[in-house]
């Protein structure tokens, strides 16, 4: 699992001046077509996400701006006042389809980016903690990450959203519950490994108290891995979204997400209006499939038995 | 290894007794399953008698303890909508989930395996490369959407542009035959044909998998001395990649086919809801969404005994097909 899908290309010509890390990352990252390629694709949902207020035709959330005659206009056509073109067709409700993906985009991240770095955090002190404490502690941790993890991700958000109801606040609870359990066995499997390298114990023999050794000095040397995993977490945690909001225990229907767009245009499939369901599908495939072909190749450049 | 069988079972029975406890609780904050079931009209004393006769009067602890009174003799209550056992009415819809994993589990491995092993053998061809891109796709596209897509091109694209071309079912499950008492649509050509679309669906997700981790495998394989040997001696290239590859190749596979397994018949819910498949996935998602409590807890039950079993078994297969592995040691 760990090759990229293209070889590494040959060794860049040393340059003369010696490179920071950062730009041997940056260098090595970019020596990959496939994952500059993907990172194009990742900005490109982000700048949609960011700027949706300003570059959409259409409010969708406006319902008074929506003209019920314009519903279930295929791709092309021009609203009934002659105003804007739906480039992407109209939904059941006469949404503007480009609008509402650029706002489904929007939440869509929003939940995605929250939820993993949330985990991330707590994951990161339950996994350092775990790891610098060891003895029972870190047995009693490792036994509930165990247990997490092996009920899968969609069940486990599916019971939780079944308790908590509808919400985009609910949806982060469930994604960040079933997902620090990876950050937490990722961290403290980094972690073990520093614990015995020669610095901690020279910052223990200085008497550094714990809480200093272990985030400012072993979680820097820890990040890398961590933040690989994150990628792939991201993605998943953005499908998990899309799939929670299309089986209708997600976001509310006031707020549609691209999953929630999706799910609205199902009913509609069966009799041709296909760009419905289509659509807002292809925006989130590009941005899962742009975060998992950078981060399958950031793996690559930040793994430490990878530097030249 | 008796002993780590033992510890193991334990450890399960706890996450039982945790796990119904949370969603019993819950499940009993959220909502009013007697509002759902009667109309609005009712009047307060009608309400009562239903509250009273499905026992939800009682605090919350009683209920709790009637209830784990019952689950350990066997019964999980009655369904509240259809008015059956909640536990017979998931294994009625069993025999389909099953079908549905095991018929997505057979494609799977069925094509991801020699596709993976192709592009072990064979990186940098361009065939290798399409297949490892194609795979990133396979695990990226939300596996609902692609449901949607697969429907809208079979069973309306396709079948309205191309005269001839065969409509093929998009929703529900086919004929089914009786086979030692178990309703299965594996053995009809209807069925089969019902079958295509989902399983093909839920397969594409586990063939990316299978692919992306049998090429890894065989590419930390082929350079081992036993390879090179094998090789020296002369052995065909059919034999030395069918069998002495394809062997120690097997080992990450069978692990992680079991534990997919498992991830498998928790995506069925999606699937399941997608082509309408009279599964347990979509009964879940069904009382879920209609609050009827004791079917929820109740899969959940059943699901935790089924993952706990599972993973028990992924372990013990491992240590027979890796006698390296030593299960003792991990318990401790």
């Amino acid at each position: 699992m760990s090759q990229t899908v293209l070889e590494p290309a040959p060794e860049p010509v040393l340059a003369a001046k010696p490179q920071t890390p950062f730009q041997r990352i940056v260098s090595d990252f970019c020596e990959d077509r496939l994952a500059v390629f993907g990172l194009v694709l990742v900005v490109a949902a982000l700048f949609v996400a960011i700027f949706a207020p300003l570059i959409s035709p259409q409010n969708p959330f406006d319902i008074g701006a929506l003209d019920l005659l314009d519903a279930k206009s295929p791709p092309g056509t021009v609203s009934g006042d002659g105003k804007i073109t739906y480039w992407l067709g109209t939904d059941g409700q006469a949404r503007d389809m480009m609008s509402a993906i650029f706002y489904g985009m929007r939440l869509s991240l929003f939940v995605g980016f929250t939820s993993v770095i949330t985990a991330l955090g707590i994951g990161i002190v339950i996994g350092l903690v775990a790891a610098y404490t060891g003895g029972r502690i870190d047995a009693l941790l490792m036994r509930i990450v165990d247990i997490m993890l092996s009920f899968p991700a969609i069940l486990v958000a599916l019971i939780l959203l079944s308790v908590l109801g509808k919400g985009i606040d609910k949806v982060l609870i469930a994604l960040i519950l079933v997902q620090w359990a990876y950050f937490a066995r990722a961290a403290r499997a980094a972690a073990l490994v520093e614990r015995n390298k020669e610095y901690v114990e020279a910052a223990n023999c200085l008497a550094l108290p714990a809480g200093r050794i272990v985030f400012r000095h072993m979680l820097p040397n820890c990040l890398p891995s961590l933040i690989v995993i994150a990628t792939i977490t991201l993605a998943r945690a953005i499908a998990l979204e899309a799939t929670l909001s299309f089986l209708g225990v997600g976001v509310p229907v006031t707020q549609p997400s691209l999953g929630m767009l999706i799910s609205n245009g199902f009913e509609f499939l069966l009799s041709g209006s296909y760009w419905i369901s289509f659509f807002p599908g292809v925006a989130l495939a590009i941005a899962i499939i742009g975060i998992n072909l950078a981060g399958d190749h950031l793996r690559d450049v930040l793994n430490p038995r990878n530097l030249r | 290894m008796l002993v780590y069988i033992i510890r193991r079972l334990m450890q399960a029975a706890l996450v039982m007794v945790v796990m119904s406890a949370l969603v019993f609780a819950g499940i009993y904050l959220i909502g009013d399953p007697v509002a759902m079931m009667i109309s609005p009209d009712a009047s307060e004393i009608e309400r009562d008698a239903v509250r009273a006769a499905l026992g939800l009067d009682l605090p919350l602890w009683q209920q709790y303890l009637v209830f784990m009174n019952a689950a350990l003799h066997g019964d999980f209550g009655k369904s509240f909508l259809a008015g059956q056992p909640a536990m017979q009415l998931i294994f009625e819809r069993m025999p389909a989930t099953l079908e549905l994993v095991f018929a997505s589990l057979v494609i799977a491995l069925g094509l991801g395996l020699p596709m993976g092993v192709y592009a072990g053998l064979r990186p940098k061809s361009i065939g290798a490369k399409t297949i490892m891109t194609g795979s990133i796709l396979g695990f990226s596209l939300p596996n609902f959407w692609v449901g949607l897509m697969l429907i809208m091109v079979f069973a309306v694209l396709l079948p309205d542009l191309v005269p001839g071309f065969p409509r093929l079912p998009a929703s529900g499950r086919g004929a089914t035959v009786s086979v030692l008492g178990v309703q299965l649509s594996l053995f009809t050509g209807d069925g089969l044909l019902h079958l295509l679309l989902p399983a093909v669906t839920l397969a594409l997700y586990k063939g990316a998998l299978i692919v992306r981790l049998a090429r890894a495998t065989a590419r930390e394989v082929l350079p081992m001395d036993y390879v090179k040997f094998a090789r020296a001696k002369g052995l065909s290239e059919r034999r030395v990649v069918g069998v002495h590859v394809l062997k120690n190749i097997m080992i990450p596979i069978a692990t992680v086919s079991g534990l997919e397994f498992g991830q498998s018949v928790a995506f069925a819910v999606i699937t399941e809801t997608v082509f309408s498949w009279p599964g347990m996935g979509k009964l879940l998602l069904d009382s879920i969404l209609l609050l009827d409590r004791p079917v929820v807890v109740a899969y959940l039950m059943i699901i935790v005994v089924f993952f706990v079993v599972l993973n028990l078994l992924v372990d013990l297969l491992y240590s027979v097909l890796d006698p390296r592995v030593r299960l003792e040691s991990r318990a401790a």
